[in-house]
């Protein structure tokens, strides 16, 4: 029997999975988009969980708010990539250190 | 509206307009009280402040600072009425300040004049010990009654008697002995009494209009009015009344010698304000308040008079100051002579004119007085009369009568300066010649000022002499019976004597008295006194903590020892700012697992 | 609705920016002052003195809302009359800005209105998204992009973090509603452990959003890297959407449990001052040494959270808003220094400036002195009221901790008085300060506020009580 605590442990997996993504990834950003959609799937899949548990839709209804502006997310995150990478020509994270201190 | 509370007689206006702040429940707000007492001030502040508008135009006429005076003087007028108008504490201290830093704007109005800065100066520091007496009894009323308010402070007056504070050496005084005191000090340094009178013949450094405005009509009556406005304090204090009248009669008397050996025409009439000052204060000493602001509204008249009248003779004799180089001027300005003779004689206390009423009531009050000292005042007003009487005349017949002894090229083209430096002094002459005969009745004996002046039944001589008063008339022949007439009388005879019959007399006396008058030339010491004795004083403490406590302790090792220390944990902390996104995102991580860790363990304890 | 009509006027301004040449672009900057001013008139006539709840029960209209609208309008009302010259000196001025601006500012507005974690969310994303593209407005600068890089990857990690804690939120009180949930906390009886493990979550997300240590990183890169009228931009609103998620999350929903964030609040607050009053000694950037300077004053706000008492949220209120006034002068300094071309965003430009400019020396010595916290400047009293509720509310230590990183932080603000007044401007740099008229007088108005609003802070703080009375 698969109970809200497997859900959970699951999507807390998922979370961590994207979140250690982000930092032990050094090279490539567009990892990092996909480690950000992954953190956001994470998120969803809690919302499903409890909804299915507590009987409530509107958790259901706010994961495909979370779809929809995850999707806008990601067309803003790659616009602002295309500009990076035409003034770097990289999209190596490690190059990202113009500013710091 | 000031006619309305003037004349009418409307109802006292008491109300906040706004709450600034409030602090620990002190409630500080800008707030107006206006009664007869503060209306009576503003139509003299307001009414002297557009004859010396009018005056000015012709005066700074030549002047590259004319804006710049302007704007001044109207920041004069406004922080004046703010003081009076005001029905608390904080807003009377603003306008207090207020004022004074306007003050010492005009001191030192002609700024590239060395002796107009080491006035202002002066002027500045003396009423900085003045200032910080009147905020230490501010600071005492609020400790012990909790408020700023008039009303709530006056209504706490009573209990306050009871109360002691101890300051030094177990000694304890009464709580509103003290308070009353340290008020009574800021009103000395405003109001120029001894021993912090020595800023006020200093400040004619200033243009003439401002000595006419501020340290004759004004605001050095800023302090008389606010003993006033607190007479509900003073009077539950005998000692605190006590000292005030000592201290007026002091002024009144020992400044006024001072007037006798002056050659400066600006400076004569700056020591007959302080002597006069001084008779105030020793009508607010004798509980007769009324009569201390009836003569400040006679005094503001008739002082601005000679003031602005002076002026006139200085801007007619291209700015010669010395009486010594005056002389037979009547007969060149005509107008000038006629109004400094009205308001000379009003300084003196002729009968019939404004000084008279003022000052025989509040001779006669402190000759009824039963405060301790009052016999010594009693002693020094009437005394003091003679002495006004001499200086005045001294000076009068100096700079109109006698033989010209004024210089050829000034004397071509020596003529009555023009109509708006004239008009007001005739405006002004008007009131020191007849404003004591509609007043006296209602202001001294009526109850013209209702609540806000407060005498305790057993001091008030005022509602004595009420008993005798038979309207301005009988007064008047009351007062030619007195001797207070005689020895005003008797010191013109004697300024006509020595000064315009048989000059050598004066001379003479010169020679033969010697130390009195180098003496009184010196000003008794005063400013020697102060800058051998205090000021090298106060600069060597202040020294020998700049050296130890400055320099070594804060600067050495608190200020520079962290600074150092915080701009190196400052460089060390930079560097965590690595500029790589995963180190940012990773102290975000470390902070969320911290911050879980600590919630979920911290509870299952 | 003002929402509505904002949400309308911004789709007309795009549409019109289609048609407008590029000579003409001041058009689209006109339009876009014309839909504020509307947006502002609207809020200000529809205000309710009780609380109205609209849209399922997802969107509020009480007078908090309505207090932080009026100032965020006002605020990216402001920051558009900054933006003008700056943009067309650098050949950025283009509707888009103003477009992006707009839907920043709906966002904004959503967010100050949401009565339910979904509104509040969709709100927030909204104004991110869009200052994400601002940053990245400039597309010939490299450090540009990068800032908006690292704001976006951070941005989306925080909100993906507060999203996780809501949810957690939601599976314990059975709602995404804010009163419910606060009415279901209320009743207890709950899995505690899942609650605290979404209290910490959202607190991280609301903490990012502010910029609090550590969470803060992103703050003075973003602030570095953008076109200067941007980081006011960045500076200012969203700083009162900040403060409108922090109310409504943790005052409004979580307040009955606030035993539990306040203690974590603290540690933030007291880092955010430590390290914000410290690093910023260390700068060279006068635009980063104001971000660092924000992460100091974002302690402040914090506090005010901290005292726990209604006075507390108060002051962090009015705190906000003199706080973003004086931002808002301070980068405007900024960006009128760098009119003639360069960014003037060392401290070395200000060397000097108090004999090239005297007036506007005098103008930033008032932003400084007032961000000091020195009365009568408006900074004095926000400081003074969050320290008097601190103490009042028993948290004397903190109170004393504040007071010693404000005295390590005068010292950067002075180091710029002290360049301004004391040292004598460099090489060619020389020159008295140029620009518009427009920008003269905003920020002359921009100072002078402060300064009037420290004389009279009365009004704005009876108008913060009011807004929170309800």
């Amino acid at each position: 029997m698969i109970t809200l605590t497997h859900y959970l442990t699951l999507s807390a997996i998922l979370f961590s999975v994207a979140v250690a993504g982000i930092f032990i990834n050094r090279k490539n950003l567009i990892v990092l988009l996909m480690c950000i959609e992954l953190l956001l799937l994470a998120v969803n899949f809690n919302f499903i969980a409890f909804s299915r548990y507590l009987g409530d839709t509107s958790g259901q209804v706010f994961v495909f708010f979370i779809l929809t502006v995850a999707a806008a997310e990601a067309a803003i995150g790659l616009a602002i990539l295309v500009v990076l990478f035409r003034t770097k020509a990289s999209i190596d994270v490690q190059e990202l250190d113009e500013m710091k201190g | 509206m000031l006619k309305h509370h003037l004349i009418d007689g409307g109802p006292v206006f008491n109300g906040s307009v706004y709450t600034w702040m409030v602090v620990d429940g002190i409630h500080m707000e800008i707030g107006f009280l206006v009664d007869r007492l503060t209306v009576l001030m503003m139509t003299v502040v307001t009414f002297v402040s557009f004859m010396v508008h009018i005056y000015t135009v012709g005066y700074m006429h030549d002047d590259p600072g004319y804006q710049r005076f302007f704007s001044y003087i109207s920041l004069f007028t406004f922080s004046m009425l703010v003081l009076v108008m005001s029905n608390n504490f904080l807003q009377l201290f603003f306008g207090w300040e207020a004022v004074g830093v306007v003050s010492y704007l005009l001191i030192g109005f002609w700024y590239t004049k060395p002796t107009a800065i080491v006035a202002n100066l002066k002027a500045f520091l003396v009423n900085r010990v003045g200032d910080f007496g009147f905020l230490l009894g501010i600071a005492t009323l609020l400790y012990f009654t909790g408020t700023l308010d008039y009303i709530d402070v006056f209504a706490r007056a009573e209990t306050m008697q009871g109360e002691t504070i101890t300051i030094f050496g177990g000694h304890a005084w009464s709580a509103l002995t003290v308070a009353c005191i340290l008020l009574f000090v800021g009103a000395m340094g405003k109001s120029a009494q001894v021993p912090l009178h020595v800023w006020l013949p200093d400040s004619m450094e200033g243009p003439t209009p401002i000595s006419a405005l501020i340290h004759a009509a004004t605001m050095v009556t800023a302090g008389v009015f606010m003993v006033a406005r607190m007479s509900p304090l003073f009077e539950f204090s005998e000692t605190a009344l006590s000292f005030v009248l000592v201290i007026g009669a002091i002024t009144a008397l020992f400044t006024g010698f001072l007037g006798v050996v002056q050659n400066d025409i600006k400076r004569v009439v700056a020591y007959s304000t302080l002597s006069q000052l001084g008779y105030m204060t020793v009508a607010l000493g004798a509980s007769a308040y009324a009569a201390g602001i009836f003569h400040l509204m006679t005094h503001a008249f008739f002082k601005a008079l000679l003031f602005l009248a002076a002026g006139s003779v200085i801007i007619a004799l291209h700015h010669e100051q010395d009486i010594r180089r005056m002389g037979g001027l009547k007969k060149y300005l005509p107008i000038t002579y006629w109004t400094s003779l009205i308001g000379s004689l009003a300084l003196i206390g002729f009968p019939g004119f404004a000084g008279f009423f003022s000052k025989d009531a509040l001779i006669e009050a402190v000759g009824l007085s039963s405060i301790p000292g009052s016999g010594f005042a009693y002693f020094s007003v009437v005394a003091g009369v003679f002495v006004t009487a001499l200086y005045t005349f001294r000076m009068f017949f100096l700079v109109f009568h006698g033989s010209e002894r004024i210089d050829e090229d000034v004397r071509g083209h020596l003529r009555e300066p023009p109509w708006v430096v004239w008009a007001p002094l005739v405006l002004l002459a008007i009131p020191s010649l007849l404003i004591g005969w509609p007043t006296i009745g209602p202001v001294l004996f009526g109850d013209y000022f209702g609540s806000a002046i407060f005498v305790l039944e057993s001091h008030n001589g005022l509602a004595e002499m009420g008993h005798e008063f038979h309207g301005p008339l009988s007064f008047l022949l009351h007062g030619l019976k007195s001797p207070v007439l005689y020895l005003a009388l008797s010191g013109i005879a004697v300024a006509w004597y020595a000064y315009l019959y048989k000059p050598s007399v004066a001379e003479n006396i010169r020679r033969r008295f010697g130390v009195i008058y180098t003496l009184l030339d010196r000003k008794y010491y005063m400013d020697e006194l102060y800058q051998t004795v205090l000021a090298p004083g106060a600069a060597r403490l202040g020294g020998l903590l700049w050296r130890v406590g400055d320099v070594a302790i804060i600067d050495g090792a608190a200020v520079n020892g962290s600074a150092r220390l915080v701009g190196w944990f400052s460089g060390v902390l930079r560097q965590i700012q690595t500029g790589y996104l995963y180190t940012y995102a990773f102290a975000m991580i470390i902070g969320l697992v911290v911050l879980v860790a600590w919630l979920t363990l911290g509870v299952n304890n | 609705m003002a929402e509505i009509f904002l949400a309308c006027g911004l789709c007309v301004v795009l549409v019109v920016d289609l048609f407008v040449s590029d000579r003409n672009r001041d058009l689209t900057f006109s339009l876009a002052l014309i839909v504020l001013i509307g947006t502002a008139w609207i809020s200000w006539t529809t205000g309710h003195a009780g609380q109205v709840l609209t849209f399922g029960g997802s969107f509020v209209s009480d007078p908090l809302a309505q207090l932080l609208k009026i100032f965020s309008i006002a605020a990216v009302f402001v920051s558009f009359l900054y933006s003008r010259d700056y943009l067309k000196q650098r050949n950025i001025f283009k509707g888009e800005y103003y477009v992006l601006g707009l839907f920043a500012l709906l966002g904004i507005m959503v967010m100050i209105s949401a009565y339910s974690m979904m509104t509040m969310y969709l709100g927030l994303e909204m104004m991110s998204l869009a200052l994400y593209a601002m940053i990245a407005f400039d597309r010939e600068s490299p450090v540009s992009g990068e800032a908006a890089m690292k704001y976006f990857i951070l941005g989306a990690i925080a909100s993906g973090t507060l999203l996780y804690g809501i949810s957690f939120i939601y599976g314990v009180t059975g709602s995404l509603q804010i009163g419910e949930i606060s009415a279901a906390l209320t009743a207890g009886a709950m899995n505690e452990t899942s609650l605290l493990i979404g209290l910490a979550f959202v607190l991280v997300g609301i903490a990012f959003k502010f910029g609090a240590v550590p969470f803060h990183m992103w703050l003075p890169d973003v602030y570095h890297g953008a076109p200067t009228s941007v980081t006011l931009f960045v500076g200012t609103a969203p700083k009162l959407a900040a403060i409108a998620l922090a109310v409504r999350i943790l005052v409004e929903a979580l307040g009955s449990v606030g035993h539990l964030w306040e203690p974590m609040l603290l540690v933030l607050a007291v880092l955010s001052l430590a390290v914000g009053n410290i690093v910023a000694i260390a700068q060279t950037n006068i635009k980063r040494m104001l971000a660092y300077s924000t992460i100091g004053h974002v302690g402040f706000i914090l506090l005010g959270f901290v005292a726990g008492s209604h006075a507390g949220v108060e002051a962090a209120l009015f705190y906000t808003i003199v706080y973003i006034l004086m931002a808002a002068g301070a980068f405007g300094m900024v960006i009128l220094m760098s009119s003639n071309g360069h960014d003037a965003d060392r401290l070395d430009d200000f060397r000097g400036l108090g004999r090239r400019s005297p007036w506007f020396a005098a103008m930033m010595l008032l932003l400084m002195v007032s961000m000091i916290g020195v009365p009568p400047l408006a900074g004095f009293y926000a400081k003074w009221w969050v320290l008097t509720a601190l103490v009042n509310s028993g948290h004397v230590w903190p109170a004393v901790v504040a007071v010693l990183f404000s005295v390590i932080g005068a010292f950067y603000y002075l180091r710029v008085i002290r360049l301004m007044y004391f040292d004598d401007a460099e090489g060619e740099a020389g020159a008295p300060v140029a620009g518009g008229w427009l920008m003269r007088t905003v920020l002359s108005a921009n100072a002078l506020g402060v300064l009037a609003l420290g004389i009279l802070p009365g009004g704005l703080l009876e108008m913060c009580a009011r807004a929170l009375s309800g």
